[in-house]
């Protein structure tokens, strides 16, 4: 029974390692260990594709991250206010849109994306001047939109759990207090569950950075790092893409880590030991 | 601070005196009927405690008087304004929460200051500052302002709870059974403490309690709830000497109860016929004609041991025995009313000494002191 959970923890984890062993390799070949060094990662961050796509993956991943916090937070608190069936459905329709498969969502944004632009540009082209209209197409926004709709659903689980866990009395006595249904949000609410906004934002963040199904479908001429990756391996694996994948692992793993460490901890402080 | 005694049903906002007021005030959940045209004066300054058991109302009908309910038919009156649509923000009141509903994220000073905080315009820094430390003098916490809420003990948290609603001064403190999750040397202790700042701010107190003991030494009026009814109103004594029927005797105070039917009624004093035929004398607790089905109430302490038979005691033998300090509790068997409990003073065990299980006494009471009402 050991020997098999060590084989699969082999099996999981020996790909990574071998990744980030080979990231330090001296040499040019992916497959032979020639002695320690930096210099992929060093050449990593000085090709200029490298650098275009690590800033495209930020800046997607930090503007979708930003609305599915904005919106899922929302939506919670929407959802917080139902009762009944109505409550049943949205959550088990937020549970799907969390598995739904990576390809699918590609898929079916894609398709959806494309009828929108299909509809709308003829229109634009028809309200502005001659040749001067501007055109809705694959990029940057899509790539966006397409993660936040996805990350949106992982703030309102995280959020669900949280307000949840809040005691309804807390609100009751700041109302009690005579502070408004505003004031009570500013002051109550929103603090209770920032833990959960700021490691929402964090998961939603990592899972844009990484996500590659679902930008290759709808990134347009856009290359993110991913796909970046995806198609210099193409050309074979080299030090510098194990370097680059390193470099995301630690990044990731970083984030990740973060949004548990607060996650726990807003949790200790909103915990039933402390009301 | 105005005491009221017997039983006293004000229904009007004009009622003089009063701080607030219910007038047929009936709250639904469904079908459920949590508090059923209820109308009762709460007198300024007084501490008035709702007492019942468990799903009675009496958490429906303080939420109602802070705004969290709004009465589905019947008006509430706050200060001789009707509030029904006043939310609880606007009104002058506030609430000690069953489990304190401290505000986590703030220090032990942010949440006393949290009222106050609210307040339009807001005062000054300092002034909230002085008032806080005042409020945490009161319930005897200086210094613990910077504190965070997890580092306070059980106690301590209910006091700050406590400091958090009258620092506002509010025109009613209302309290949901504030000392339930305490210790019973803690309870005991709030208590005395709550009671000693209610004398000192005079502020209206309605407190919320399934526990007797604390409504009877606490409260200046208890109201008996049962089924979202008001069944009795009156001072702890009152209630206890004269309960309107069964429920209230049992409900305030421990009692003895036999079940007969009323056979003879003459003035105040009536005479009862147990299911085996015994008869019983008592005092009339209610109007109630003869024929009717009726329960006697004779308090545990109105009856009296003694070895040698005296006319009109009645044959029992001792079961159990518990030694209470200045009492000692006795469990005895009458063959046809069956198990008593009779509280004997020491000093009454001083001479003859007490009573050992399975011995053989009589008990004796006084007619005076046997309470005849109706059996609801
Ligand atoms: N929000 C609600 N929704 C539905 N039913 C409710 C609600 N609040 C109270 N009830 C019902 O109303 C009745 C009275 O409840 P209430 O909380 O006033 O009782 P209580 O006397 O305070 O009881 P306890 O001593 O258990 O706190 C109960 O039957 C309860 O189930
Ligand atoms: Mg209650």
């Amino acid at each position: 029974m050991r020997l098999y959970a060590l084989a699969v923890f082999g099996f999981l984890y020996l790909p990574i390692a071998i990744i980030a062993l080979f990231s330090f390799n001296a040499g040019r070949h992916a497959s032979q260990f020639a002695g320690f060094s930096t210099q992929w990662y060093g050449k990593a961050l000085a090709n200029p594709f490298v650098m275009e796509a690590l800033w495209t993956s930020v800046s997607v991943a930090f503007a979708s991250a930003l609305i599915a916090s904005v919106f899922g937070t929302m939506a919670a608190l929407a959802l917080q206010g139902m009762r009944g069936r109505v409550r049943a459905i949205a959550d088990a329709l937020i549970y799907i849109a969390v598995m739904v498969p990576g390809i699918v969502i590609g898929i079916a944004t894609l398709i959806a994306l494309v009828t929108l632009f299909g509809w709308i540009n003829p229109l634009l082209a028809r309200l502005a001047p001659e040749g001067a209209a501007p055109q809705l197409g694959m990029g940057h926004g899509t790539l966006i939109a397409a993660h936040a709709l996805f990350s949106m659903a992982l703030v309102i689980l995280i959020l669900r759990a949280r307000l949840e866990g809040m005691d309804r009395a807390l609100i009751e006595a700041s109302a009690d207090l005579y502070a408004p249904p505003l004031a009570t949000f500013r002051q109550v609410t929103l603090p209770m569950i920032f833990p959960g906004i700021l490691a929402g934002f964090l998961l939603s963040f990592t899972f844009s950075f990484d996500d590659f199904i679902i930008a290759f479908f709808v990134a347009g001429s856009e290359t993110t790092l991913p796909i970046y990756v995806f198609s210099s391996i193409r050309r074979g694996v080299t030090p510098e893409i194990n370097a680059i994948g390193t470099m995301v692992l630690g990044a990731s793993l970083v984030l990740l880590i973060a949004a548990q460490l607060i996650l726990r901890r807003g949790r200790r402080a909103a915990g039933k030991d402390g009301g | 601070m105005q005491r009221i005694t017997g039983s006293f049903e004000t229904s009007g906002r004009d009622g003089e005196g009063l701080i607030a007021a219910f007038r047929a005030a009936t709250k639904r959940f469904g079908d459920v009927v949590a508090a059923d045209a209820l109308t009762l004066g709460i007198v300024r300054g007084e501490f008035l405690s709702f007492l019942g058991p468990s799903g009675c109302g009496k958490t429906t009908a303080l939420r109602m008087l802070a705004g969290f309910e709004t009465p589905t038919s019947g008006e509430v009156f706050l200060d001789g304004e009707e509030v029904s649509a006043v939310p609880p923000y606007r009104r002058p009141v506030n609430m000690v929460f069953q489990h304190y509903a401290l505000f986590p994220h703030l220090t032990v000073a942010q949440n006393i200051a949290y009222g106050l905080w609210q307040r339009r315009p807001r005062p000054e820094r300092a002034e909230i500052a002085r008032q806080v430390d005042r409020a945490l003098a009161m319930v005897r916490l200086s210094g613990f302002g910077p504190r965070r809420i997890w580092e306070m003990s059980g106690g301590q948290q209910q006091r700050v709870a406590l400091a958090r609603a009258i620092v506002n001064e509010p025109k009613i403190l209302l309290l949901d059974e504030p000392l339930a999750a305490l210790d019973r040397k803690l309870r005991r202790e709030m208590q005395i403490e709550l009671q000693t700042l209610q004398r000192e701010l005079g502020i209206t107190f309605v407190l919320v309690t399934h526990d007797q003991e604390e409504a009877l030494s606490m409260s200046d009026r208890i109201c008996i709830m049962r089924g979202g009814r008001i069944v009795q109103i009156g001072a702890p004594a009152d209630l206890y000497d004269r309960p309107h029927n069964r429920y209230v005797a049992d409900f305030v105070g421990k009692s003895n109860f036999v079940d007969g039917v009323l056979r003879e009624v003459s003035g105040a004093l009536g005479r009862i016929e147990t299911a085996q035929g015994l008869g019983l004398g008592g005092r009339m607790g209610g109007p109630v004609a003869p024929g009717a089905r009726v329960t006697l109430s004779i308090r545990p302490e109105q009856i009296g041991l003694a070895r040698a038979a005296q006319p009109g005691a009645e044959p029992v033998s001792v079961v159990n025995r518990i030694f209470l300090g200045e009492h000692t509790e006795y469990l005895v068997r009458h063959a046809q009313l069956g198990d008593l409990l009779v509280l004997v003073p020491r000093q009454a065990e001083a001479g003859a000494g007490g009573f050992a299980p399975g011995e053989s006494a009589f008990a004796s009471w006084h007619p005076d002191a046997a309470l005849i009402l109706p059996q609801d």
